[in-house]
């Protein structure tokens, strides 16, 4: 099947007209949805205490800003980060900062993370909020930072800083609204649609006016007829906003599947949406986006949706971010009598993963806390061989052959496993859920992953050492030479010299001019001739850009191995598999280096003078600062100006791709210089 | 609090391995049924000599291998395996026949390849062949249907045939074999055949006494029974269509095609397509998912290939039935296929260039 060539109006009006693409496999499992979407989304009381972990999405955590024992109001950013891909953590209510430690966290493995601790103080007191309703006179970075500020990260599974998404330097096509909501149980998305829908389609508007896309489409599971009248009537107006309709198929929500069924395109496997003119945002970040802009609150409470057998009255709540699980049990009457034993899966069956504790927190990809009775779940040690029935790959979204991933798997055959295309599997789970052999694949596949990643960090590992040691070695025998060489001709002129006593005069001049030219030789020769001619301010400018990209690539660098140890998270269909994240995670990488470089720029005009001691160390060029000046007589300024931008553009990038592997040869060159000057 | 820990998906359909044998088994009993009316109650006790041989044999195998015998006996591929030999060999082919026969499958091309989804042969075809070549005689003696035969026989008879060699009554089986009129009867696919060889044309052959029109009495019921039961497993998703569909069209492409060529030489695809083992092979032998091809078009060449053996087998080759022979061929050649029919995996161009062989 070849990409559709289709234009972006074609498309359009394709499905203005109602026909939509189809996607291979996919299951039909019970829905269980009217269990839970009978009723409103409720206010629950708070707890007692709120955690609140200062990483929430996919990124890096910010710098606390609270201290125990601070009065925090509703709102207060508790994290701080200049890093473009932070966003920050707020306190979801007023009261009291009673601890700052590591609490269990909302991931499969169970693992701690940095959280506040919070005791509301009851009063629920927002601190000043400013909104920007008038956002579309404003300058589009300046909303962009708003939404950022506001902590609003991806709320449909993924938890992509969307201030991200928000600036994708390419033609937006298609804005697509995901209200597709595929997994059975969950109805948080349902619920926010029916009541709310007249505020996603404000936060659509300021999508709208930040993307500029040619066409917006709200893409709804035709199981939720409510929500699709709700949505067509707020869209009303807006001509080329078009809210469609989807056949009910798991994982229609995906991300890749909702792209192929509204588009018939298809992301490329390592890419992202914006490849092929898509942007998708959830209806929940919407939502959030325009609580954001209109009344200038940040993202501190989420739908979710409390369901399952073992619940008395399942149903939707508005919960702050950081209630532990236990609390929103209680508030659904959980009966733990109809469980085997106690069981509570945050997200949907299909990709949800269980919690360890009871006091795992809500956070921001929180969208249902599903709490099975015995007989809704799947019993966990039926695994039998594997019939090569097929049943896996004919339900499989992505078209590959489960069977053989799993058997290569099984084997550690990662290779093979990769030639497979184990990478493109988005974990949704459709696989294991027809498996007669009731086979956990999924599981098999994040241990392959997880297996692979490990391999290739030590491998790079490994080359990096590699090269330093060889590069060491030839710099030191370099060096060398040139020591021998330089005593060869001392000794060669000490020779001359007394030979020619009488005109050692102009000898000595001679030896001189040698001197200086070789001194001037070496200056040229040095690896990187325009760092050393800048001037001054745009060193300092690179050194920032450095400096960010270096820390960029640190915290890179630390999240991974945190992320080969443990199973995806995949926590439901709209989520990404991990492999997609860290193919976004590049493409974002990029953007946030775009980002480093535009506040490195802004930086650089403001307070030239104000760096730390620090960056001058970290920043080769310092060393040479004296040479910098004289060469600035002899080019235009400007023209180095360019240049040097070039280069540390060019450097911002490269240390995108190097990642930490920058910090140790960047050290290699200062070493170097100081050795030759 | 202390909380169960499980990995997505949490769900899943009810349906296991065991439940899809069984329901592929039920699906067999009209075919059986039929097979009982026409040919007598010999496959019944071959039924059951095959069940409790299979499930003997698997469990020793499974202890002394130290597995869960418990379960892999519950998952009823044994059981599978046991049933389609047993429709497979003549009704009153001695008991040995069945315990040989179900012993070299789950023994040896189940077991020793490693158990269920490890081996490349369906097992009950290769038990199939193994005991057509070494017992030829026994292998081929098929009844005519009871209705030509001139001597009746029952449950009774079948059973003691089974273990003595003797009905009730002191015959033989070459003594069933003959008609009213004394004449031994062939099957149809062997009449065919013969006829062919001795200048007859295939219609002059459908006058057979053994004919009744274009098919063979007995076998079009049987066939027809099988069908059923397939489109039953079709229907409740149990297999998929594409090996069925796709066996039987190979057959009866390649069929229609020699019949319009020259239909004195060549039988109609109707007579192939309702004789031997046909339906039975395309619902319930070809369909084996541990020895087919795996991905989607792999099915459908699989499938198709097998039909077309089967033609070229039935006209040109020296057995009278083709199924077991052409399921095999193509088992050896199922990693091939599957290699070159990988699906193009969503966001790739093309498929995948450096595939990985099969296992
Ligand atoms: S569904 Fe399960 S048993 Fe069937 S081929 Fe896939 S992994 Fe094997
Ligand atoms: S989990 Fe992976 S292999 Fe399984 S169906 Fe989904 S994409 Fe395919």
């Amino acid at each position: 099947m070849a990409i559709t060539p289709l234009s972006v109006e074609d498309i359009f009006d394709r499905l203005k007209r109602g026909k939509r693409w189809d996607f291979p496999g996919g299951v039909h499992p019970a829905e269980h949805k009217t269990l839970s979407n009978q009723s409103e989304i409720a206010r629950v009381k708070l707890a007692d205490k709120l955690y609140i972990p200062l990483k929430q999405h996919i990124g890096v955590e910010g710098e606390l800003q609270v201290s125990v024992g601070q009065k925090v109001l509703k709102g207060q950013p508790l994290t701080h980060s200049a890093h473009p891909f932070a966003v920050p953590v707020h306190a979801s209510t007023s009261g009291t900062v009673v601890d700052i430690a590591p609490q269990v966290a909302a991931h499969p493995s169970g693992l701690s993370e940095l959280s506040v601790v919070i005791e509301p103080d009851g009063i629920d007191q927002w601190i000043d909020l400013k909104p920007l309703s008038n956002y579309q006179e404003m300058d589009k970075a300046q909303v962009v930072e708003a939404i950022c500020d506001a902590g609003i990260s991806g709320l449909g599974g993924a938890g992509f800083p969307s201030h991200i998404k928000a600036q994708p330097g390419k033609n937006v096509e298609f804005l697509v609204i995901n209200g597709v909501e595929c997994e059975p149980y969950i109805t948080s998305d349902d619920r926010l649609m029916r009541e709310h829908a007249w505020q996603i389609r404000q936060g659509i508007d300021v999508l709208v006016h930040l993307l500029a896309p040619r066409h917006v489409i709200i893409a709804v599971e035709d199981n939720k007829p409510e929500a699709l009248d709700a949505l067509s009537v707020a869209c009303r107006d807006a001509s080329n906003y078009l809210v469609c309709d989807v056949a009910t198929k798991y994982p229609a929500g995906g991300e890749k599947q909702l792209v192929q069924v509204l588009t018939g395109r298809e992301v490329p496997g390592q890419g992202l949406p914006i490849d092929v003119g898509v942007i998708m945002y959830n209806v929940g970040t919407c939502f959030a986006i325009a609580d954001a802009i209109f009344s200038g609150k940040p993202l501190v409470e989420r739908v979710v949706t409390l369901t399952g057998g073992a619940l008395n009255k399942p149903h939707n709540v508005w919960a702050p971010l950081g209630t532990p699980v236990e609390h929103l049990l209680s508030v659904a009457e959980y009966q733990p009598g109809k469980q085997a034993s106690p069981r509570v899966i945050m997200g949907g069956p299909m990709m949800g993963f269980t919690v360890t504790d009871a006091r795992v927190p809500v956070v921001k990809i929180t969208n249902c806390l599903l709490v099975p009775s015995v007989d809704e779940v799947r019993n966990d040690n039926a695994e039998q061989p594997c019939i090569r029935c097929s049943a896996c790959a004919d339900a499989c979204p992505a078209s590959l052959l489960p069977q053989q991933l799993y058997w290569h798997s099984k084997a550690a055959e990662l290779d093979k496993a990769q030639d497979y295309n184990l990478f493109d599997c988005i974990e949704c789970g459709a696989c294991a859920y027809v498996c007669p052999s009731e086979i956990p694949l999924v599981q098999y596949y994040r241990q392959a992953k997880a297996d692979i990643r490990n391999q290739r960090d030590e491998k790079d590992k490994a080359e990096r050492a590699k090269r330093r040691f060889e590069a060491r070695k030839a710099r030191l025998e370099a060096e060398q030479q040139a020591r021998e060489e330089k005593h060869r001709k001392a000794a060669e002129a000490r020779k001359q010299a007394m030979q020619n006593k009488d005109t050692d005069k102009s000898a000595r001049v001679s030896d001189a001019i040698a001197r200086a030219k070789a001194k001037k030789q070496q200056t040229e020769n040095v690896t990187e001739p325009v760092a050393e001619t800048q001037p001054k301010n745009a060193a300092v400018a690179a050194a920032i850009a450095r400096a960010k990209a270096k820390r960029a690539a640190q915290t890179d660098a630390e999240k991974k191995p945190e992320a080969t140890v443990q199973p995806s998270p995949a926590h439901n269909h709209e989520s990404d598999n991990d492999d997609a994240e860290s193919a976004a995670q590049r493409k974002q990488r990029q953007i946030a280096a775009a980002v480093a470089r535009a506040k490195a720029k802004k930086q650089q005009g403001q307070d030239v003078n104000k760096t730390t001691p620090a960056q001058h160390k970290s920043d080769e060029a310092g060393n040479n600062e004296q040479q910098s000046e004289q060469d600035i007589q002899r080019q235009a300024e400007s023209k180095q100006q360019r240049i040097a931008a070039a280069v540390a553009r060019a450097k911002a990038k490269k240390a995108n791709r190097q990642q930490a592997q920058n910090t140790s040869d960047s050290d290699d060159v200062t070493e170097e210089k100081n050795s030759q000057s | 609090m202390k909380f169960a820990l499980a990995s997505s998906p949490h769900q899943r359909v009810n349906r296991d391995t065991g439940q899809i044998m069984r329901m592929v088994c039920y699906a067999a009993l009209p075919g059986i049924a039929m097979q009982c009316w026409f040919f007598g109650m010999g496959v019944l006790v071959h039924l059951l000599i095959a069940s409790a041989t299979a499930v003997a044999t698997e469990a020793l195998i499974l202890e002394l291998r130290k597995k869960d015998f418990e379960r892999a006996v519950k998952d009823c591929s044994a059981l599978l395996t046991a049933l389609l030999i047993a429709v497979s060999i003549p009704p009153f082919a001695p008991w040995w026949i069945t315990v040989i026969g179900t012993v070299f499958a789950i023994g040896v091309v189940k077991q020793l390849y490693g158990g269920l989804g490890f081996n490349l042969f369906n097992p009950a075809m290769a038990a199939y062949v193994m005991l057509l070549v070494s017992f030829p005689v026994q292998m081929t003696a098929w009844l005519p249907p009871q209705s030509l035969a001139e001597q009746s026989h029952n449950l009774m008879d079948a059973i003691s045939i089974i273990f003595s060699g003797f009905t009730t009554e002191g015959y033989s089986i070459s003594q069933l074999r003959v008609d009213v009129d004394g004449v031994t009867l062939a099957t149809p696919l062997d009449a065919v055949k013969t006829g062919l060889t001795q200048g007859k044309t295939v219609s002059e052959t459908l006058g057979l006494s053994i004919f009744n029109g274009a098919t063979g009495i007995g076998w079009f019921a049987v066939n027809a029974a099988f069908l059923l039961g397939g489109l039953f497993l079709l229907q409740q998703r149990v297999i998929s269509w594409h090996m069925p569909i796709s066996m039987l069209a190979g057959l009866a492409l390649t069929a229609s095609f020699f019949y319009l060529l020259d239909s004195d030489q060549y039988s109609s695809p109707w007579f192939h397509l309702f004789s031997g083992g046909a339906m039975l092979g395309a619902f319930f032998i070809v369909t084996d998912p541990v020895s087919g091809s795996t991905t989607r078009n792999g099915r459908l060449i699989f499938g198709a290939a097998i039909g077309i053996w089967v033609y070229i087998i039935r006209q040109w080759g020296g057995y009278p039935d083709a199924i077991a022979f052409a399921v095999l061929i193509m088992n050896m050649a199922v990693p091939l296929i599957d290699y070159y029919t990988q699906p193009r995996t969503y966001g790739h161009r093309s498929n995948s260039s450096n595939k990985g062989a099969r296992r």
